[in-house]
């Protein structure tokens, strides 16, 4: 895949290429949403201003943040199970970094090209779940425990529309690999004209919201957040963490809004590509090399729209109740995408 | 041994098979001898990702996905929250034997020797070949939406009425 540089790069090379790129792709986003989301247009959404002391704008902020962190002392409750206490930071982070593995960055920029990339996000992402639940339970602590296990009520009910809203996308690639989505995408054409190719938000609008939605709800960014209703639960089942797992729960959380906004951009907006017609290209063969440098550029703007969609709404919106969010999620979300998927398909066999 | 390091044989799967089967082994020990229910789930957990690693050796991509979706992101969840929300003790139980415990193991030694002797029976001198690529999932999605449509009908019509059967058990009003 490397040949076409103009460097012939080796096996390990490419292996650590691959490793360090997908730990920039976790990190990165993850910290420019904290500076610029969270710290900055919180601030000025509130009327305030935000860090402005550390570095121009308060741009130093972040770092100095994560120094305090890092010398906090790692506190384990008395009671709490040790090991398990320790370990369940970790599944969260992980499973966001398996998650970057699938999605592509451009035509020869990807980490891994899995056949059932879709399937392998949805699965991977359901994984944190269980990292959630026993930080609650190993904590020792009844509001932890209770966070834990509003989180993984709401995880596993916001789960299925999110995989249903899915299969209206897959239904129209006729693919589940996330680059043959990204080429359907920028191959077609909307009735013969091709200006700007066929991003499936156009047709699959309804199960955009719904993924939108179920992504808000799987990060538990409000108005989802009751599993760690500051107010009632103190932070649910982070409460009795501190110093660098309190940390690795915070980078996951961030991260893992950054990587589902780049799975939402290859499945709806059209991905690392722009429309092929621009420059004649038919098939993946003929893109440009010059991609795999545009590629991740595209795919990280694409991101910073949909992640500033995502905390716009979280910073607007008030919480909702238990009962109303399961309402919506099983009353509501689940029969629309279900709907979407029979009309998808329906308008597949016959178109 | 020799067989194992043929030329034909992809040595590096072999090694890898072999110790992803003993953390499965140590997993499935440590299910059934651990004190505590939620250590039990983890250790579960443990062995159903096992499972998946050793679909992935056998370049069957679909399957140790839709493994994990099923088994770590469903069932286990599941299981966990059930844990938690009826008996979510810290540390060491004592109860967690029934009486008639000794009756499993001549029970479990018998199934482990009847599906021991139907593999070997069936499969013991047949050699999978190496697959050139991992299987495509369309393929996957012809077979069973040809040939294997009349089960998968009848698969989720019985998982469909299992499901309306536990809603009108569990609901008393």
């Amino acid at each position: 895949m490397i040949q076409q540089f103009a460097v012939e790069i080796p096996y390990w090379g490419q292996s650590l290429l691959r490793v360090v790129g997908g730990l920039v792709a976790v990190l990165l986003p993850a910290g420019t949403i904290v500076y610029l989301f969270l710290f900055k247009m919180m601030s000025f959404m509130q009327s305030r201003l935000g860090p402005m002391e550390a570095g121009p704008f308060g741009s130093m902020q972040l770092f100095a943040e994560v120094g305090k962190w890092l010398q906090k002392e790692d506190i384990i409750p008395e009671n709490a199970d040790a090991r398990i206490y320790k370990i369940a930071p970790i599944i969260v982070l992980v499973s966001t970094f398996l998650l970057v593995v699938v999605i592509p960055f451009g035509p020869d920029a990807w980490f891994t090209n899995f056949s059932a990339g879709v399937f392998y996000a949805l699965a991977i992402g359901s994984v944190s779940v269980i990292g959630i639940l026993v930080a609650g339970w190993s904590s020792a602590n009844k509001y932890s425990l209770l966070g834990g296990l509003r989180a993984a009520g709401q995880l596993i009910a916001y789960e299925l529309p999110m995989v249903l809203a899915v299969v209206g996308v897959v239904i129209q690639a006729g693919s589940m690999n996330l680059q043959d989505i990204v080429m359907a995408q920028n191959t077609g054409e909307i009735f013969g004209w091709s200006g700007i190719g066929f991003p499936f938000v156009l047709t699959q609008f309804v199960g955009f919201l719904i993924f939108m939605i179920a992504v808000q709800a799987e990060l538990t960014q409000a108005p989802f957040d009751m599993p760690i209703a500051e107010s009632e639960l103190v932070s649910g089942y982070m409460t009795e963490y501190s110093g660098f797992r309190f940390l690795m729960f915070f980078i996951g959380e961030f991260a893992t809004a950054g990587v589902f906004a780049l799975i939402a951009s290859v499945l709806f907006l059209g991905g690392w590509g722009i429309p092929f017609s621009w420059f004649g290209w038919e098939s993946i063969d003929q893109v440009d090399n010059w991609m795999n440098i545009a590629g991740p550029l595209i795919m990280f703007t694409k991101m910073m729209v949909l992640t500033g969609i995502i905390m716009w709404v979280r910073f607007s919106y008030p919480r909702f109740r238990e009962d109303q969010l399961q309402r919506f999620a099983w009353k509501a979300l689940i029969p629309l995408s279900l709907a979407n998927i029979a009309v998808t398909a329906i308008v597949k066999v016959v178109v | 041994m020799s067989a194992l390091l043929a030329a034909e044989v992809n040595v590096a799967q072999n090694v890898g098979f072999y110790i992803i089967a003993a953390l499965m082994v140590y997993g499935a020990l440590r299910v059934v001898s651990t004190r505590n229910v939620v250590h039990a789930a983890l250790w579960l957990v443990v062995v159903l990702g096992g499972v998946a690693a050793q679909y992935i050796l056998a370049a069957a991509e679909f399957v140790a996905v839709s493994q994990v979706m099923v088994y770590i992101g469903a069932v286990m969840v599941l299981f966990l929250f059930g844990i938690m929300l009826t008996r979510a003790t810290i540390g060491a139980e004592t109860d967690l034997n029934n009486r008639g415990w000794g009756v499993g193991i001549p029970v479990a030694g018998l199934l482990l020797a009847v599906m021991v002797w139907a593999v070997i029976d069936e499969f013991g001198s047949s050699v999978i070949e190496e697959p050139a690529a991992p299987m495509a999932t369309t393929a996957i999605s012809d077979v069973f939406l040809r040939e294997g449509l009349v089960p998968f009908l009848a698969l989720s019509f019985v998982l469909l009425a299992a499901a309306i059967g536990a809603i009108v058990l569990a609901r008393k009003d």
